[in-house]
């Protein structure tokens, strides 16, 4: 199958799609005038917990509260 | 996701006369075979109903009742369970005549913010340029790029700017936008799009790796398409 478009620059630098997408987002967020900047970063915000897992066992969980900044 | 078809009440063996309850009436095959053929939405009512004049239906009926032949010579005492076509409603026929008015859904990953509305024109940011969608356009799928999206509806135009997504038309005038973030316009400030700008233009001219270099022209890229809907 020959490719039929030459693959975008960042495709080429190694970006996936969803990393683009949400780059260009976060951007266009920071951009943003007051009461909706900290609107639209706090909905984005992410917490979640990790657990390693060794030996067949879950290791202590850490929880990690992701800001979107870069 | 197939149905699990319900066990069926039949003996298995040749007693078809014996059988008491209605189904007896219903069984359209002689009383030897004892296939049952049970007129239900999944077999051939659903296929009947679909308008027979849809150019674009054929595949999908085919694939259906392949399987569904198939699967009777196969296991001829069960009732073919649903495919998953079975569940989807059909797609709307094009119609004959293009309607006036297009359709729009634009919807963010948190809100939607049209839904079902009847407008003249959307005007896109794809990839590809600017593209403008009346009623009748011909079904398209377009990736957008960080651009304004523009809404005609008689003399009034709402903007928005859209950080990326994409837009599918489909061949009804039904129009179905989705993006990862969109503000109306008047919600950008324009100080902080003019310092992005600098930044990132700085930035792209001292980046080293390929990511570095990715980044900063997705940044320049991104600012400067704020900063031409702002003027612009």
């Amino acid at each position: 199958m020959a490719s039929n478009a030459a693959a975008p620059f960042w495709r080429s630098a190694g970006m996936t799609y969803i990393t683009y997408s949400n780059l260009c987002a976060n951007l266009l967020r920071n951009c943003l005038k007051e009461p909706y900047k900290s609107d639209a970063l706090s909905r984005e915000k992410v917490h979640y917990t990790i657990s390693k897992w060794e030996n067949g066992k879950p290791q202590k969980p850490t929880i990690r509260s992701d800001t979107p900044e870069e | 996701m197939i149905q699990i078809p319900k066990p069926i009440t039949l003996p298995h063996f040749k007693l078809a006369a014996k059988t008491t309850n209605n189904l007896s009436q219903r069984l359209q095959s002689p009383p030897t075979m004892f296939r049952r053929f049970l007129c239900r939405a999944s077999t051939t009512t659903m296929r009947s109903w679909r308008r027979p004049f849809s150019t674009d239906l054929s595949a999908e009926t085919s694939a259906d009742s392949k399987f569904v032949e198939a699967w009777r010579k196969a296991i001829p005492n069960v009732e073919p369970p649903k495919t998953p076509s079975a569940f989807m409603a059909t797609r709307p026929s094009t119609p004959s005549s293009i309607p006036s008015k297009l359709t729009v859904n634009f919807v963010l990953p948190y809100s939607s913010q049209l839904s079902a509305k009847e407008v003249d024109m959307v005007i896109i940011p794809a990839t590809t340029g600017q593209m403008g969608v009346l009623p009748g356009h011909v079904a398209t799928i377009a990736e957008l790029k960080p651009g304004v999206l523009s809404v005609h509806e008689g003399n009034d135009t709402t903007k928005y700017f859209v950080s990326g997504g994409f837009a599918f038309v489909h061949a009804n005038s039904f129009a179905d936008i989705i993006a990862i973030e969109a503000v109306p316009l008047d919600r950008i400030d324009p100080n902080l799009v003019q310092k992005g700008l600098t930044d990132f233009t700085q930035k792209l001219s001292t980046a080293s790796t390929d990511v570095e270099k990715a980044e900063a022209q997705i940044g320049v890229d991104v600012h400067s398409a704020l900063n031409a809907a702002l003027t612009g």
